[in-house]
């Protein structure tokens, strides 16, 4: 790396530089209102650009103990081992697949996430991103824009979601809360999980293909991890059918993305709404023009409500850990 | 043979019309008086038909069956319409002529709820605004589109809470919103709070969603003082009929921030949609379809069949 493009940290002017330190990488949304509130209780390090690596950077990094993160920056071990005095690493994201935490753990770092933070809006979303793409509602407001004056309206029938079977995929606190909605719509919950889930009576279903072939539509909650990228492949996007639907607000490697196009391109699956891809923010051609898609730019979780609650959060896990007590939302490996 | 079948008369057409052809076309004698420009005694002598042998009607509110209408059908006994609203029938005539009229019942209010949820979701996460950005900008900043707001602990007014409004209320209380309502008279077996008058209903909401039919009472219901008593926060939802609303005012509130946005699934002179609404991004667009799903129009042609039947055949 050129020595001219190596990159200043912004440190905020404040009083009290005895405040303590923490790096802030990967630009998360929360910034802004995280040094409104926040500022008078920590020293936030900004890297001058949007980095998504640390190797530029000049300020001496040796003595970080806290890191910030968003989900677009990954905490990798080359990264890990440039703050070697790091104890503390805080996502402002519920996922947690852009850590290390195998590498974090044998360095006795500690991560703490979302949480639950979101998983009201994630399901609000899920729920919406549902109907929209079986009601073709999003199709529908665009025929309505574009059509022309006193036109009659012909638009094509959406499915009714009453009695319809949904199969959530992941049924952790963010799957629950789409199953109590969908439960009074009338829908039927099926699900998958890691492991089948004693406290509650939905009908449990070890293989993600044989889920797909009794559900209707799959909505994918679960985290991204080694085991479940890619979890709805080629077999499983076959099982759930010409008129079966895919809602996916967990991350966009739980799906076969280029799969998923293909399958949409051929009429092989009925839709798909989708708030995650697989390289963000990339969104694969082919779909823009689709009116069987729903397109949304990985906004679930983003309420003004969320940003402040995210800000508290993050805030209380770093005085958790400067006082040695347990972090609030701790990610355990 | 097709002299035989009795004669139906179609006004509008009804959207299941095709649907409704392709299944009864062996028992019904068809004149499609919606294809034509003629004034209805012309269009049946095209038809080789005399009005004194036309007997039922089968229509939609895009060609309302009025008063000159039924007068000019003297054997005239059913009218069957595909909606549940009859506003587009002269029912008054009906009843002095012993008419029947047969709408659709309620048993599409779980379809119908459905999408008064949709177009709240919709508006409260900008969804379909999220939908053109992604389709538009190709490369987006992830996370960087206008924030939405979660449906947990809004205050959700239903204006109208008969079997639509019930099933509105069943789905947002599992969001965790507030319910309460306006409707003619308190409904004691439910412990929603009642409110009288719209416009406290509206101070006291951050959504409204509009349940109700049309009538003389209802009409414009929801004015210019219930929207500013909502306020620049609260959030309106149309499933019932778009005159409802006082759309210009609605048009006017939408524009200025007066309200914060609108789910709308009906309109005051459909198929016209105020050209202003097409430019905004918190308003949801959608063309009276809270009904429109394949199991809906093939329940609605059966019960549309059976009322026929019974009809011809007592």
């Amino acid at each position: 790396m050129a020595e001219e493009e190596k990159v200043e940290l912004q440190q905020l002017k404040h009083e009290n530089q005895d405040l303590p330190q923490v790096l802030v990488l990967g630009s998360p949304t929360c910034l802004q209102t995280l040094k409104q509130l926040y500022s008078h209780k920590f020293r936030f390090l900004i890297p001058n650009t949007s980095l998504d690596s640390l190797y530029p950077l000049t300020a001496p990094l040796s003595s970080i103990s806290a890191v910030i993160c968003s989900a677009s920056f990954s905490i990798t071990a080359p990264v890990l081992r440039l703050l070697p005095s790091l104890r503390l690493v805080v996502t402002t994201s519920a996922g947690t697949d852009h850590i290390d935490l195998n590498e974090c753990g044998c360095r006795g770092i500690q991560v703490a996430g979302a949480g639950k933070l979101f998983s009201d809006e994630v399901a609000d979303m899920a729920v919406g991103l549902l109907i929209d793409v079986m009601r073709r509602v999003s199709a529908a407001d665009r025929f309505v824009r574009t059509i022309c004056e006193a036109a009659t309206w012909d638009f094509p029938l959406g499915y009714k979601i009453s009695g319809k079977r949904i199969g959530i995929v992941g049924l952790g606190s963010i799957g629950m809360e789409v199953a109590k909605r969908l439960e009074c719509f009338g829908c039927t919950i099926l699900y998958h999980s890691k492991h089948k889930k004693s406290a509650v009576s939905y009908p449990f279903y070890n293989s993600v293909i044989d889920l797909a072939a009794t559900s209707n539509a799959l909505v994918l909650c679960c985290a991204l991890n080694e085991e479940t990228r890619h979890i709805v492949n080629r077999e499983v996007m076959l099982a759930l059918g010409k008129e079966g639907f895919i809602v996916n607000v967990g991350r966009g490697s739980l799906i076969d993305e280029k799969q998923l196009v293909k399958f949409l391109m051929d009429g092989e699956i009925g839709g798909a709404a989708l708030d995650v891809f697989e390289d963000e923010p990339n969104v694969p051609k082919e779909l823009l023009s689709m009116d069987n898609v729903v397109l949304t730019p990985h906004c679930a979780a983003f309420t003004s409500e969320c940003i402040i609650k995210l800000c508290e959060l993050v805030a209380g896990n770093i005085e958790a850990s400067l006082s040695d007590k347990p972090l609030i939302t701790q990610v355990k490996w | 043979m097709d002299s035989e079948l009795p004669a139906l008369l179609v006004l509008g057409p009804p959207m299941v019309f095709k649907l409704f052809q392709s299944h009864y076309s062996h028992k019904y004698r068809f004149l499609n008086a919606f294809s034509s420009h003629l004034p209805l005694p012309e269009f049946l002598q095209t038809q080789q038909t005399h009005p004194s042998s036309v007997r039922a009607i089968l229509c939609n509110p895009r060609q309302p069956v009025t008063a000159d209408v039924i007068r000019s059908l003297p054997s005239l006994g059913i009218v069957a319409t595909t909606t549940v609203g009859a506003d587009h029938i002269d029912t008054a005539e009906c009843r002095r002529r012993g008419i029947q009229v047969v709408t659709l019942g309620s048993q599409f209010a779980p379809d119908v709820a459905d999408m008064a949820v949709a177009l709240l979701i919709d508006v409260m996460f900008k969804i379909s605004a999220g939908d053109r950005f992604a389709k538009k900008s190709i490369h987006f900043k992830p996370w960087s589109f206008p924030s939405g707001s979660k449906l947990g602990g809004k205050r959700v007014g239903i204006i109208g809470l008969g079997r639509i409004g019930g099933e509105v209320a069943k789905r947002l209380e599992a969001f965790d919103c507030i319910i309460m309502y306006h409707s003619r008279n308190k409904n004691p077996s439910v412990s929603y709070t009642f409110y009288s008058n719209v416009v406290d209903l509206a101070s006291n909401s951050d959504v409204l969603i509009l349940c109700c039919p049309l009538t003389e009472q209802t009409k414009y219901i929801v004015n210019k003082e219930v929207m500013l008593a909502l306020g620049k926060g609260g959030i309106i939802v149309n499933v019932g009929r778009g005159a409802l609303i006082d759309e210009k005012e609605l048009v006017q509130c939408l524009m200025k921030g007066e309200i914060r946005g609108a789910g709308l699934d009906v309109f005051e002179n459909e198929p016209n949609v105020p050209k202003e609404l097409f430019s905004l991004d918190n308003v949801v667009l959608s063309p009276h379809a809270g009904a429109i799903t394949l199991d809906c129009f093939m329940d609605a042609c059966e019960h549309v069949a059976k009322s026929f039947d019974a009809f011809f055949s007592s």
